[in-house]
């Protein structure tokens, strides 16, 4: 069970948080735009990386917002938290 | 008459106080101090079980947590009767009652026996292979399989013992008190860090403790000695809690693990009374350091596995420790120096040590030299190939070994024993450092797999590392233990060591015998009765993967999980298969390390604490006026009212009546709400609702359809526009939480600039709903300043108002097709609202309905239920509510969905409703729905969703999904049941009131 470093709140027990899948997928500004195939991308199409994965999280039952993390699958460790809007870092 | 095998008395035994206990049903003496097994060597009982497969008879093999053999049942036919207990583990008290598993009528004379000579014949896979023909009789054969299938007897009685749950907390974690453990765990607290240190057993000191020779010494002292002032000085430090009892299960991710502390189970039954009997403990530690040792390997020949055959290092604890001997004529059978060093223990309490049967041709250590001072005869080079005597051994056969130790040659010679101890040298207890996801490697030298590499935040010292001897521990413990903690000074920098260990080693996985493989016996998971044969078998059908070995021969896969055996069945594959050891690597080591009772597992979680529900603040009434309830997630609503002699069928069918005849009044507290705020409430709405809301006018209400990003209806509810910046959302009971987490998600993460904000108001308000023809009387005589006129409060708007002090928002809305008001009021004033409903429609014979009415009548009108008449594959399009689905709006949640290939299919599953032929007949919920039984096989073409009997309708009303159901109205389609078919209509899902006359009445 993790400990996450919760952005807002600090480290909190794993218990308190909610996953919420692949990080930085942005919904299409303009759906109608697309094609069933592009609207599949979007909708259906998720990443499951043994490695470096970027991930969003939910502190449910704690401040309630939501952040990404930089989660190593491989062996369960966090590498980075950071807030929703901000850029993922680099190393 | 039994003897009495207590030879000398020892510090860690009180014999000035003596226990009575009853093994099968015969009293017995022990001291305080005593486990149940020592208890019982001292009355020399040996046979204590029957092994799983071939009820083998079974002595205690060890004096640990890994004992295979002797596990016991506890207290049978009573509320705390516990099997699988192992003997060596359970510390006796006064009244213990324990007796074998596995075994009919007893334990000498067992039924089960016979199998043992049916042996050539349940080889490896027996059970597979036999059972599988003709299928038909499975069902005969498992009867006899399952009353031979598992050990002891589970209680049939509610545990009446108390569990909990406790979280610590703690710089440094160590497990294992032994000499490393106790060492780690001092400097640690010393160096100021807040330590743990746990033991599975009842004292500190592990096997170092009871070490009294003068072949190993710290500063000038016996290293038992030495330990024992350690260990009174660790007791005087403040920030090292210990504890002992205390058995590691699990090793998580981020040092999170799980121990099981043992508080009363070795105090006498009547004063466990009231107290905890277990505790599990849920540790999170910045640092962990395993102290866990290292388990004495058996040796694998034929016949290994009779009673009076034990672990070198057991017969020696149950010597050093309890001053117990395991027998009158002891044997040892060696690889390596360690039984030498039981046998100079034994000596020195005057047992007698017949022989030493070595399989190393060159011994060379001080050992030797002790044991040959007195006169024990050693074989060098020697093996056991075969063992005599049913119950309790009697006679070992020798010969020597070839040089490439695969043979034996030479002549047989008998020697006659009553305890043979063997040592097969040392495996590293790597288990709870594997759980953590540690990496481990093949140490080819004395062939034992070590832990590949320390991390930051683990850390392994001692035996369980892979240092044998005592200097090597000491040396390796000091130097790992200042990096891992990051300081200067150990304060053992000038400890002396000495130690007379050589590490020297003959390895030989399987022991040869003069007879052929096929006609031994050498056990390798001794619990299962998993023999080399049986590897061998699964290696020669194919068998590679060492998991699929394990599962295949069931080698490993008892309760001690094959603590001793699992390194010799990797040996025999390893060798017999050609691979190496470290690419074949070893099974899974899985928590928990030894097993857990179920009551430690849920703590406190029993009775009414089993889940946690939620009461509305009006649930006193209801249960005050005889309500049944149902579960509507985690709350408790009221299902019906039933009145005296009533069953739920009369009692739904008298309040739909009443609340379409006159006045109903239902408690739709549990419904979510949400507080919708900010200056873009509006467009938020928009972009969550398939319909419009920004022309919504202030004090309107509206109905609203969410959808997810993949067009399926996710919830539904109304929506109040209280203020121009101001909503307040209601959602389904079950959806509250998940629809309040899915806005959350889309305000943070998509649309952060919208300037809205939510907060959940579900607990905070309470709702009365009051329907029927006469509720606008009942409310008017309530609120009598209140203007109820058509104009004033025409049907989907709010109205703010008061009962004295008492704020209300009162909707007119309707779930039932009634005319209806909805009272919302601070929760906690429910009740007196409520109440004044109650009083003000007596006259109108007012009847509280539960869901089930409720639901009754929503299907009299055709209105959906989020969950039941929907499930993960329904868009708004299937439920005949285009209606609801703008076409204006540019984009909300699921619409790009709507017009995917897939979703406007004219054959999708669409909802209908269905009349069945005979007006009494009510369906099934679920009931599958056909056009025709003839054709096989027979196409599935929907189910039935809702289906109720209809008061007001006088006839049996069903909703239902199917198959390109929106043109097939009027057709007749058929519902096979087990018994019969029943002919139905598909029919317009509103059966009542389509005209919506009944909402103004």
């Amino acid at each position: 069970m993790f400990v996450i470093n919760c952005p807002y709140c600090g480290e909190r027990e794993q218990s308190e948080f909610k996953a919420g899948g692949e990080a930085h997928i942005v919904r299409p500004k303009q759906p109608t735009e697309l094609s069933d195939d592009q609207w599949a991308e979007y909708l259906f199409m998720r990443k499951n990386i043994k490695g470096i994965q970027y991930e969003r999280w939910n502190h449910a039952h704690g401040c309630r917002k939501w952040f990404n993390m930089v989660r190593d699958t491989s062996n369960d460790k966090i590498k980075a938290v950071y807030k929703m809007g901000e850029e993922p870092p680099t190393e | 008459m039994k003897k009495n095998l207590r030879v000398k008395s020892s510090k860690f035994i009180d014999e000035t106080y003596r226990i009575a206990f009853k093994f099968n049903g015969i009293k017995y003496f022990g001291f305080k101090g005593d486990t149940l097994a020592s208890a019982l060597l001292a009355n020399d009982i040996h046979l204590v079980g029957r092994s799983f497969k071939y009820h083998r008879p079974r002595g205690i093999m060890t004096a640990g947590s890994e004992e295979p053999n002797a596990i016991v049942q506890l207290h049978d036919n009573s509320s705390r009767t516990e099997p699988n207990v192992r003997a060596t583990e359970v510390e006796i008290y006064e009244g213990l009652e324990a007796s074998s598993q596995n075994c009919w009528p007893s334990v000498n004379f067992d039924i089960g026996g016979i199998n043992n000579f049916l042996s050539p014949i349940l080889p490896a896979g027996f059970y597979y292979k036999t059972f599988m023909w003709p299928a038909s009789f499975w069902e005969k054969y498992e009867y006899f399989i399952r009353k031979s299938a598992g050990l002891g007897k589970s209680p049939t009685e509610p545990d009446p013992d108390i569990y909990e749950h406790r979280y610590i907390h703690c710089d440094v974690l160590v497990i294992g008190a032994g000499i490393s453990g106790i060492i780690a765990a001092k400097i640690s607290a010393k160096k100021g860090f807040k330590t743990l240190l746990v033991d599975e057993s009842p004292y500190l000191g592990g096997s170092t403790i009871s070490q009294n020779s003068e072949f190993f010494k710290l500063n000038n002292q016996t290293s038992g000695s030495w330990l024992e002032k350690e260990i009174h000085e660790i007791k005087k430090i403040d920030n090292l809690e210990i504890k002992t009892r205390t058995s590691v299960a699990a090793y998580h991710g981020y040092n999170f693990l799980l121990a099981r502390e043992n508080l009363t189970d070795h105090l006498p039954i009547e004063n466990r009374k009231d107290k905890t009997r277990q505790r599990l403990l849920k540790i999170r530690a910045k640092k962990v350091i395993t102290a866990t040792g290292a388990i004495e390997r058996p040796l694998i020949f034929n016949n290994n596995d009779r009673p009076g055959i034990l672990l070198s290092s057991a017969i020696k604890k149950y010597a050093d420790l309890f001053g117990v001997s395991c027998g009158e004529k002891n044997i040892f059978l060696t690889n390596n120096d360690s039984a030498y060093e039981t046998a100079i223990s034994l000596v020195q309490k005057g047992i007698k040590v017949e022989a030493i049967v070595d399989n190393r041709e060159q011994v060379d250590s001080k050992l030797l030299f002790e044991i040959e001072k007195n006169n024990i005869k050693v074989f060098r080079g020697f093996t056991i190939t075969d063992t005599f005597g049913y119950k309790r051994i009697n006679k070992i056969q020798i010969m020597q070994l070839s040089k490439d130790g695969q043979k034996v040659i030479g002549s047989k010679t008998n020697l006659s024993c009553d305890c043979l101890g063997i040592s097969g040298g040392w495996t590293p207890a790597i288990h709870l450092y594997t759980q953590s996801g540690g990496k481990l490697k093949f140490r080819e030298e004395d062939q034992v797999f070590i832990p590949k590499n320390q991390s930051v935040d683990h850390l392994s010292v001692g035996s369980c590392n892979g240092d044998m001897t005592l200097n090597e521990i000491i040396t390796n413990l000091l130097k790992d233990l200042k990096l891992f903690l990051d300081i200067n000074d150990t304060g053992y920098e000038n400890i002396e060591v000495l130690s007379c260990f050589n590490q020297s080693k003959r390895n030989i996985w399987l022991l040869p015998s003069d007879k052929n493989l096929g006609k031994t016996k050498p056990f390798v998971d001794y619990q299962n009765d998993a023999t080399a044969k049986d590897i061998k078998l699964a290696l020669r059908e194919g068998f590679r993967s060492i998991e699929h070995v394990k599962r295949y021969t069931t080698t490993g896969m008892g309760t001690d999980q094959g603590k001793l055996g699992n390194m010799h069945a990797l040996g025999i594959i390893s060798e017999t298969a050609g691979a190496k050891m470290d690419e074949l690597g070893t099974t899974t080591f899985r928590p928990p390390y030894t097993p857990l009772t179920f009551g430690t597992i849920v703590g406190r979680n029993v009775g009414e604490f089993f889940d946690t529900f939620r009461k509305t603040p009006l649930h006193d009434w209801h249960v005050k006026n005889k309500a049944k309830f149902e579960n509507v997630g985690q709350w408790k609503r009221a299902w019906y009212y039933p009145k005296i002699n009533e069953n739920m069928h009369q009692a739904v069918q008298r309040e739909s009546k009443a609340a379409r005849d006159s006045a109903g009044i239902l408690d739709a507290s549990t419904l979510g709400k949400i507080d919708i705020q900010g200056s873009d409430a509006s467009e938020f709405l928009n972009r969550v609702y398939t319909n419009a809301w920004s022309k919504l006018a202030i004090g309107k209400c509206r109905y609203g359809l969410m959808l997810n990003e993949d067009g399926m209806v996710y919830d539904d509810g109304v929506t109040t526009r209280l203020e121009e910046n101001h909503y307040i959302m209601t959602t389904t009971t079950g959806g509250a939480a998940t629809v309040m987490s899915k806005l959350e998600d889309y305000l943070q993460t998509e649309w952060p600039e919208l300037d809205v904000y939510l907060t959940s108001v579900t607990d905070q308000f309470a709702t009365a709903s009051v329907c029927g023809p006469n509720s606008k009387k009942i409310i008017s005589k309530i609120f009598p300043n209140l203007d109820l006129s058509e104009e004033n409060f025409p049907h989907m708007s709010f109205k703010n108002t008061k009962i004295g002090n008492i704020s209300c928002r009162i909707m007119r809305i309707s779930f039932t097709g009634e005319l209806s008001f909805e009272i919302n009021v601070q929760a906690n004033y429910a009740k007196s609202i409520w109440e004044k409903c109650i009083e003000a429609g007596k006259e109108f014979n007012i009847t509280p309905y539960g869901t089930e009415t409720m639901h009754l009548l929503r299907a009299e009108k055709g209105f959906i239920i989020v969950g039941q008449d929907t499930d993960a594959t329904m868009t708004p399009i299937d439920l005949q509510m285009d209606w609801i689905v703008s076409k204006k709006k540019y984009d909300f949640i699921g619409k790009r969905s709507l017009y995917r290939s897939d979703t406007i299919r004219e054959d999708r599953k669409q909802l209908v409703g269905l009349l069945t032929e005979n007006p009494k007949e009510v369906l099934e919920e679920g009931a599958q729905i056909v056009a025709d039984i003839k054709k096989l096989p027979v196409e599935m073409l929907g189910h039935v969703t809702s289906s109720y009997y209809s008061p007001n309708l006088d006839k049996s009303i069903a909703l239902g999904v199917v198959k390109g159901g929106k043109n097939l109205i009027g057709k007749k389609l058929i519902i096979p049941m087990e018994d019969k078919t029943i002919n139905v209509t598909v029919a317009d899902p509103v059966f009542l009131d389509k005209e919506n006359k009944r909402l103004n009445a």
